[in-house]
């Protein structure tokens, strides 16, 4: 019996072995033939007319970095899984250059898995937004999550200073200083840079550092962590006391933020527990301390006269 | 020699023990934290937090135990109010404590096996246990899961208004063991209604 249960066991092991390499790394094998070139700055090849080995540059945008695919929220995808088989041979065929790509729906919609990540409202958010294709020709989600190295921090227990600076950088890629390149693909229009454009902004550095862009540039919707309907400039957050209030508009999505990435940080139980996020806000109600006050010292108040009044009964009684 | 009866089961004091030193913590913290002042912290504001997260779950799951207690036992019961002569009874109790027990009247309802409570602590008992107990903790976990808190709720922050009503409800769960502490003092001597909740049996008067 004891040998029948160890073979089970040592089956179950090695299969379970075999399953975690067939996820995430295990595709190395497959996508090395893709990033020997594309994940290269400079790749190269033996022409076969007339034999000669030739070395390139590989243009930005069709550069991958390997550390960052792997590290990224499609480190378990096999190249071929969004791309066709047909790249597989060199030089790739001309017609693949109008090869249709995958919206982040095509996966993501309508399916219970990712149902949680509200694909579906993001993306009725973002066609309501002003990054929507029908005002920005042209415009995908991968303008601004390149599939091939797009992180999500909040599941990766990254700091919230690291998530500002990772979340703040994919608004940065385009809206950067004058005249973006990223920028000029979607619009003729000239950036003003950060520094001139936000000129009206206190403590410009430390909000660009604290705060992410999208907390005064997005409108937030009930369902989701993210917002993703992106307003125009005009209606963006320019009010103090938007933010620096009691009601403030922050005090929901940081402290939501806050909560989530504590516990995708510390775990589950240690998450809830030893989760030092508070609403400060609304604990520094003014009147609500006061009416508190009146209300504890009426109590107490009415305890210490009804106490008294027995005490002194209780001597006389005991006195007769 | 007064009458002893049995009231509190061994579960009944257990639950009641545990729930005394959630409740206090979380009154402790909750203070601390509301009436925080960085010159004269009552508990330091890390650890205020953090205790009055644990006291929360805490007394969530002692909570389970009274529920439970209360549909497997006869305690249940003692939760029953008599709606038809409700106010009249609440009066008559009310009337008691305000006048009656200065001049050493017999209490309106005395205290049976059958019926513990008297109509105004069956009331207030009820209150604490069924309606202000079960908001504080429903509120008190959302905070822990604000994900689950609509944004905007009346023009303001769902997750201001949550910790409000969180806040609020302390407040009334705060006064109830306040007065709750003192009225255990009338009893057939001050300290024999806190000696009942350890060794179950109480004194009659």
């Amino acid at each position: 019996m004891k040998k029948v249960l160890s073979l089970i066991l040592f089956i179950s092991l090695t299969s379970w072995c075999f399953s975690q390499n067939n996820t995430g790394t295990g595709n190395h094998e497959a996508n090395s033939h893709c990033l020997d070139c594309h994940g290269q700055k400079v790749y190269g090849y033996v022409n076969p007319d007339d034999g000669n080995s030739v070395r390139k540059l590989m243009p930005v945008d069709f550069r991958v970095d390997s550390v960052l695919f792997y590290t990224g929220a499609h480190h378990t995808f096999k190249c071929v899984d969004c791309h066709v088989p047909e790249y597989d041979s060199f030089p790739h065929p001309n017609q693949l250059r109008f090869e249709p790509m995958y919206a982040c729906l095509d996966c993501h919609g309508g399916d219970e898995t990712y149902a949680k990540y509200h694909f579906e409202t993001i993306d009725e958010q973002f066609r309501k937004s002003v990054h929507s294709p029908e005002t920005l020709s042209g415009f995908t989600c991968w303008n601004c999550h390149d599939p091939h190295s797009f992180r999500i921090n909040q599941r990766t227990g990254e700091t919230i200073a690291n998530t500002i600076a990772y979340d703040n950088a994919v608004c940065m890629k385009c809206h950067f200083e004058t005249g973006s390149e990223k920028m000029l693909l979607l619009a003729n229009e000239k950036l003003k840079p950060m520094s001139v454009s936000h000129d009206w902004l206190p403590n410009q550095e430390l909000h660009f550092k604290q705060v992410r862009c999208i907390e005064c540039h997005a409108a937030m919707h009930d369902s989701l962590l993210i917002a993703h309907m992106v307003t125009s400039a005009d209606s963006a957050v320019r009010q103090c006391k938007e933010c620096h209030s009691r009601n403030s508009m922050l005090l929901s999505s940081w402290y939501r933020f806050q909560n989530i990435e504590n516990r995708s940080k510390n775990g589950f139980v240690n998450g809830i527990l030893l989760n030092e996020a508070y609403v400060i806000g609304a604990s520094r109600n003014e009147i609500l301390n006061i009416l508190s006050l009146v209300l504890f010292g009426l109590t107490l108040g009415g305890i210490l006269v009804h106490a008294l009044f027995r005490l002194k009964i209780n001597k006389r009684k005991s006195h007769e | 020699m007064s009458e002893k009866l049995y009231l509190y089961p061994i579960w009944l004091r257990l639950w009641h023990g545990l729930n005394a030193l959630f409740f206090l913590t979380l009154l402790v913290t909750g203070i601390s934290m509301q009436y925080s002042d960085i010159d004269f912290p009552l508990v330091r504001f890390d650890l205020a937090v953090t205790g009055h997260n644990i006291a929360g779950v805490g007394i969530t799951l002692s909570y389970f135990l009274f529920l439970t207690g209360n549909l497997f036992s006869s305690n249940g019961r003692q939760y029953r109010i008599k709606i038809r002569s409700l106010f009249p009874d609440l009066f008559a109790q009310g009337r008691y404590y305000l006048i009656g027990i200065f001049s050493k009247q017999i209490p309106p309802f005395p205290v049976t096996i059958k019926s513990k409570f008297n109509p105004l602590q069956r009331v207030s008992y009820i209150s604490a246990m069924y309606i202000m107990f079960p908001v504080v903790a429903i509120t008190g976990w959302a905070l822990l899961f604000p994900e689950t808190i609509a944004r905007q709720a009346f023009g303001f922050s769902g997750t201001l208004l949550t910790a409000l009503l969180h806040i609020v409800m302390g407040f009334f769960m705060s006064i109830f063991m306040i007065v709750h502490v003192y009225m255990c003092t009338v009893g057939k001597t001050p300290l024999s209604n806190f000696k009942s909740m350890i060794n179950g049996y109480h004194e009659a008067h």
